[in-house]
């Protein structure tokens, strides 16, 4: 990864690349490359659709490499959705094969006249901006196809669907897994929207003729592998749960926890629960001939993921992920499996971020377009995204727009991002993050839910307010210097439960780049990467005001726990001082 | 006493989902795991009426015992 492309899609005569070298983003990947390109190079008062913004897709530290779990992409742009800036990864295939071209970044800028759609194509002889036409409004699956056609099945495709073409701001960004489904989302934020406004529909990575990234020290590289592999076999999450039930495990967890957001934030449990656990799902998908376990990118060795077929044995979708499971089920009184892997499968078609969409439809429930549980009015919402009708292109503009355009007080999203599946009422932790992270409302910024539900990394009490600013914040530094190294999240179970473990992942970072990591080091590059982005959003207009949640959650306590959130604004502040 | 025990992910396994029992007074969480043969080692969350709780914990009569093994996802 020694160079940089960078795409103006607003050039004079039409689209042209440039490629250089890394400049002062030497060493850098994913979300640090994504975030420090972006805090740099964006004007912060920038449209978001505009030619100003940047759409910058960065390969993780250790993308593209032998080593396991590294398949994370990220993908960074001022965020229509947040108007922060915004750091979206996705798993699939297209880091590891943008990685062996060499690139550590790729940079969408400009934006064209006229109403031609593009297609990308970057292989080992450069990279080629076409107009391609015939694409137009198509959506993720039959998008896929039809490029295979032409491209075939020995590259990665990073798509958008019709939502990211009519720049819906829960538009995603599609990439392919390595059976070549559109199915792993770089969701949050609507990236999808800022690649629509430039007029790029999809982008064919084919890394043939390339090899895997050498280390500098391939024998060290091989060892800590090794360790780092057996780490993640051995710990009970990332070596037996996470294989076995998806992260739809959690909806039992949660629901016993009280902490599970049910007909829009209403209540803390959902007496259909257990059927749509991952216990119940994993059976299912089993009994169907489709699989419990399966690996969104190669090399992944935790394989948490699924094929979800329905009760004839034809593939529906990929299995459905806790916080999908949550927003199309239990936030809005929906119990049956087959409806939410039938929306599922029509989020990712379509291009939108399966947590903002099936928020916005719990928030259209509410708002009376339909019943809670009415699980053929959540289809027909769906439907109208589909369609871009008008009632459409409002629910795919996310919770806060339907909110607003509805009348509703209660609506669940920070920085105009919608909350995911853990209610800050029964889990204060993860309040603190939803309020502070530079993302908007996102549990992935800093999880909190590992250590005051899960009890993985230590044991800190979710009902009360003592020890979780501290929590918060070293749980977003630590993200932040993950996110960057491509590493999936999930490991994280088990290098916060087990030295060696990270010590395995430090080693593995150090060995591949020829210098000593420390866990100094990781800390360094998190405060670095979330130090940008706080600069930028500060000069986006953003101040500790808008780190706050909703004031419904203070003011309306939930059962069982009949608690508000309680974190005190002046602690919420806190969370960057270090 | 009657406790409800609801076990979850793999504590299923040739066991129960949920399944209400006659404790002896006083009897505490690692008692009822012991009775189901659950490994402590294994035991990742315990919820006592929706509340996390430790292993000593004394249950009373009518709780509800939510035990998993260590899990995680998001």
């Amino acid at each position: 990864m020694d160079k940089i492309a960078r795409i103006d899609m607003g050039a004079a005569g039409g689209p042209k690349v440039t490629v250089g070298g890394l400049g002062e983003y030497a060493g850098l990947g994913g979300r640090a490359m994504t975030s420090l390109v972006v805090a740099a190079e964006v004007h912060p008062q920038a449209h978001p659709l505009g030619a100003e913004n940047k759409l910058v897709i960065s390969p993780g530290m250790l993308s593209g490499t032998t080593g396991s779990m590294t398949g994370r992409l990220s993908v960074g742009c001022k965020s229509p959705l947040t108007g922060t800036i915004k750091e979206s990864n996705a798993g699939g295939q297209a880091a590891q094969v943008l990685a062996r071209l060499g690139y550590a970044a790729v940079i969408l800028e400009g934006k064209p006249e006229g109403d031609d759609l593009y297609k990308i194509l970057i292989n080992k002889d450069g990279i080629q901006v076409i107009v391609d036409n015939s694409l137009k409004l198509m959506n993720n699956y039959p998008l896929v196809a039809k490029l295979r056609e032409e491209y075939g099945d020995k590259v990665a495709y990073m798509s958008i669907g019709s939502a990211g073409e009519r720049k819906l701001l829960s538009a995603s960004i599609a990439c392919t897994d390595p059976e070549l489904r559109p199915t792993r989302h770089c969701g949050r934020g609507g990236v999808g929207a800022v690649m629509g406004a430039k007029r790029i529909k999809a982008i064919i990575i084919d890394d043939a003729g390339m090899k895997m990234r050498p280390p500098k020290d391939p024998e060290a590289y091989r060892d800590a592998n090794r360790k780092f592999v057996e780490g993640l076999r051995k710990h009970p999450v990332t070596g037996e749960g996470l294989p076995a039930y998806g992260t739809n495990v959690l909806t039992n967890v949660l629901n016993e926890a009280g902490g599970y957001p049910t007909n829009n934030f209403k209540t803390g449990q959902f007496e259909g629960g257990s059927k749509i656990s991952g216990e119940a799902q994993a059976e299912l998908e089993i009994k169907r001939g489709g699989s419990a376990t399966h690996g969104c990118h190669r090399g992944c060795v935790i394989q948490c993921s699924g094929i979800f077929n329905d009760k004839d044995g034809n593939y529906v979708t990929k299995q459905p992920e806790y916080e999908t499971v949550w927003s199309h089920g239990g936030h809005c009184g929906i119990s049956n499996l087959d409806t939410i892997a039938k929306l599922d499968y029509m989020d990712d078609n379509i291009g939108v971020d399966t947590i903002e969409m099936g928020v916005t439809i719990g928030v259209a429930m509410d708002a009376g377009l339909a019943e809670f549980g009415d699980d053929a009015g959540a289809i027909r919402l769906m439907e109208e995204v589909e369609k871009g009708t008008p009632l459409g292109r409002i629910l795919g503009s996310g919770a806060a727009v339907t909110g607003k355009v509805f009348g509703l007080e209660r609506v669940p999203v920070v920085k105009d991002q919608a909350l995911p599946a853990y209610d800050p009422r029964a889990i204060q932790g993860i309040g603190v993050t939803y309020a502070t992270t530079t993302q908007g409302a996102d549990h992935t910024a800093g999880y909190a839910i590992a250590t005051n539900i899960l009890k993985v990394g230590g044991d800190v009490d979710p009902l009360k307010t003592e020890g979780q600013i501290e929590l918060s914040r070293n749980l977003q530094i630590a993200t932040a210097a993950i996110d960057s190294t491509g590493m999936c999240l999930f490991i994280a179970f088990a290098i916060m439960d087990q030295p060696e473990t990270f010590q395995a992942l430090l080693d593995m970072l150090g060995s591949f780049h020829g210098i000593t990591m420390t866990g100094d080091d990781v800390v360094a590059l998190g405060k670095k990467v979330l130090s940008a982005e706080r600069d930028f959003n500060a000069r986006a207009g953003f101040t500790k005001h808008h780190d706050r949640l909703p004031r419904f959650f203070y003011n309306e306590p939930i059962a069982p726990h009949n608690q508000t959130f309680m974190m005190k604004d002046e602690e919420l502040d806190e969370v960057f001082n270090w | 006493m009657n406790i409800t025990v609801k076990l979850f992910a793999s504590f299923r396994t040739g066991r129960f989902d949920i399944e209400s029992g006659d404790y002896p007074a006083g009897a505490t969480v690692a008692d009822v795991a012991d009775s189901l043969k659950l490994p402590r080692t294994e035991l990742g969350i315990m919820m006592v009426n929706n509340r996390h709780v430790k292993l000593d914990r004394p249950l009373e009569e009518g709780d509800t015992l939510a035990l998993f093994p260590l899990l995680g996802g998001g």
